[in-house]
């Protein structure tokens, strides 16, 4: 395959395996679960050639129809680009292992939606156009509009009407922010833009400031950074688990969308007033997002919400390594991104078990029954804990370690190293007290208060595995808990029992293994990533050619 | 014309801005709308407003209107056109599934009575 082509099979994957499926939507199920996963193996295998093809440094570039490079749309790939694409595919067999085991009957279209999704989100990495990534983030956000109702129900309904109109006022100021730089500099090539930037006369400096912190709200909305936050941990907490699995990687496009700009157009090169201009804001505002995201996860009222208030945190931990900017600092935090992406993933993943272990009461944080094969999942959680509290010996450690050796070379070190210890504590606190309320503290069913409400106020007896129809009433006016998040109310597509259902957070669990073990070639891995970041002629050159 | 272009501009985003922070689901769609329209308007102006001159190449024609803006605003036009028919559909099932319309689902400052009344 000529490298050319690698470039763009990953866009082209997912949309055609998603019109297909659109297609083939009458067939039986099992043809188009094994179709979907498929077209998933295939991405992952592309990803994995991509990451092949840019290992020496080189980047590759596709132009749309031949248009060469400031006036036709390109699409880029660099070690950055393969790095992401790899995780999010790895992310998405995960999710869609889970999603085969019963959860996609919850809904129609279900596999279209995600196979969208991807496409949006591939494309997303690998596009080297402003507007056209604006394009790809409504993609995405278009099909993650569908996944985050799928299976029904009020609590997802609400969370997707806040979550979709937020969104577009985002996509609203993405919009304004494009034109700006479009007026100013007459492209939208984020090569071109970057090159112009360094001999900009001096009259423009304020409106293409505006136009790029105007940039910076709107990835720090999809990044879910302090103060644009709020939206996340209804949205999550009440989506599907495979598809807030999947919604992991939804934040780090945002993330990833920062660190693109922050380097390609923003970095040394850029000269006065421009160099470093994310950077300031960058600092204060993700370590605000990680006390933040942990003061969540400390009050959150269930699991799922615990885990989306644990994403946030992941933000701000991934968006201090961002804003940082030096070597170590962003080979830190691309190390730090597969390993928060997995563990929240995996996290999310495991509430499904345990929801479905504890009856009536899913994944709510009060004492209930014993969770069958208690030791199993309890061990499969304390990972998950330990990952992404930042305990030794695992990944979510080193990465923490990493991050705050490279801020000791910096001004605010005594900052940084103060919210990354004390949030790390919060984490270990809120976990702790989870994991004790969900496997230690069992209370029998007779005993359990809620249980008593439900059975006063439906005049029946839960039972279990059957998710609860009258939960919400249940709930006094004002306690305002997504009630059956994780497992709502639809006997149709119920998860798989068994050992079979832990399968797909346990396997994701060894892959953050292999993260810590083999942790020094990730790092080298990381590290020619960031070295490839701070030289953005390189990216320059390979989409424009030369000088002239 | 660009007096009364901006003008218009920020007559339809102040609009959009003050009904996207409305409590109901309604006025929140008209908002986002309107926000669309003013952002549309705003990205066909950075193209720089020209009279009477065509954006693809006629022979014998010296100045240009710049036809990138043009296309980007289809684009986002159509975007913004799919998004709304979503979000009022999805107002819609709101409205139909929380018994309410307002987007918090909950009537806030009404009784009680009042709210599940409408």
């Amino acid at each position: 395959m000529p490298s050319s082509t690698l470039v763009i099979a990953p866009v082209l994957v997912p949309l055609v395996a998603g019109i297909l499926l659109l297609l083939f939507r009458a067939r039986e199920l099992r043809g188009r679960r094994a179709f979907s996963l498929l077209a998933v193996a295939v991405q992952i295998a592309l990803a994995l050639g991509l990451m092949a093809a840019t290992h020496h440094g080189d980047i590759l570039t596709y132009h749309l129809g031949n248009w060469p490079a400031p006036y036709g749309i390109v699409l880029v790939a660099d070690r950055l680009a393969a790095w992401l694409l790899l995780i999010t595919a790895l992310l998405a067999g995960f999710a869609l292992w889970q999603a085969c085991q019963g959860l996609d009957r919850r809904g129609r279209h279900f596999h279209v939606l995600f196979q969208w999704q991807l496409f949006g989100l591939n494309g997303a990495f690998l596009t080297g156009d402003l507007f056209n990534l604006f394009v790809f983030f409504e993609v995405l956000l278009l099909a993650s509009y569908g996944l985050v109702l799928h299976g029904g129900g009020p609590a997802r309904t609400r969370a997707g009407l806040h979550y979709v109109v937020v969104n577009l006022a985002g996509s609203a100021l993405f919009l304004i922010a494009a034109g700006l730089l479009y007026g100013i500099f007459g492209t939208l090539n984020l090569a071109h833009l970057a090159r112009l930037m360094t001999a900009m006369p001096a009259e423009n400096l304020g409106p293409a400031r505006t136009a790029l912190l105007l940039l910076l709200g709107v990835f720090a909305l999809k990044a879910a950074l302090l103060p644009l936050h709020l939206w996340l941990p209804a949205t999550y907490a009440s989506a599907l688990a495979p598809v807030a699995a999947l919604f992991a990687i939804m934040t780090k496009v945002g993330a990833y969308a920062i660190l693109r700009v922050a380097t390609l157009l923003l970095g040394a090169q850029a000269g006065d007033g421009l160099a470093g201009l994310y950077e300031a804001w960058l600092l204060s505002l993700a370590q605000a997002t990680l006390v933040a995201g942990m003061l969540g996860a400390l009050a959150a009222p269930s699991l799922g919400r615990q885990t989306a208030w644990l994403v946030v945190a992941s933000v701000g931990t991934l968006l201090i390594a961002f804003g940082l900017g030096d070597r170590e600092a962003l080979a830190a935090g691309l190390y730090y991104l597969p390993h928060s992406s997995f563990a929240a993933a995996a996290l999310f993943m495991l509430a499904v078990p345990i929801a479905r272990g504890r009856g009536t009461l899913t994944d709510r944080f009060v004492p209930g029954p014993d969770i069958p094969r208690a030791p199993l999942v309890g061990t499969l959680f304390f990972l998950c804990a330990i990952l992404l509290a930042g305990l030794p010996p695992l990944s979510g450690f080193l990465g923490k370690v990493l991050l705050l050796q490279a801020a000791l070379d910096q001004p605010g070190w005594p900052w940084i190293l103060a919210t990354v210890l004390t949030a790390g504590l919060l984490g270990l606190v809120a976990l702790a007290r989870s994991g004790s309320l969900l496997f230690f503290r069992s209370a029998a069913p007779s005993q359990g208060q809620e249980f008593a409400a439900t059975r006063t106020l439906t005049g029946e007896a839960p039972v279990p595995g059957v998710a609860p129809v009258s939960a919400e009433s249940a709930c006094p006016e004002g306690v305002s808990y997504a009630p059956a998040a994780v497992v709502p109310p639809v006997r149709n597509g119920s998860p798989a029992s068994g050992y079979r259902a832990l399968l797909p957070a346990a396997v994701l669990l060894l892959l953050t293994l292999g993260l810590t073990l083999w942790a020094g070639d990730w790092l080298e891995l990381t590290t020619a990533i960031a070295d490839q970041l701070l030289q953005p002629h390189a990216y320059i050159r390979a989409v424009l050619g030369e000088m002239p | 014309m660009e007096i009364l272009l901006s003008l218009v501009i920020g007559v339809l985003t102040a609009c959009g801005v003050y009904l996207l922070l409305r409590a109901q689901t309604f006025p929140v769609v008209l908002g986002l709308t309107l926000l669309s329209y003013a952002v549309n308007l705003f990205l066909f102006a950075s193209g720089r407003l020209v009279e009477g001159r065509p954006p693809i190449i006629v022979a014998g024609q010296t100045g240009y209107a710049d036809p990138l803006p043009q296309a980007l605003v289809l684009t986002a036009i159509v975007i913004g056109f799919a998004m709304t028919a979503f979000v009022i559909m999805l107002a819609l099932k709101a409205r139909a599934e929380l018994g309410t319309d307002e987007v918090d689902g909950q009537a806030e400052g009404r009784t009680e009575a009042e709210g599940e009344g409408r």
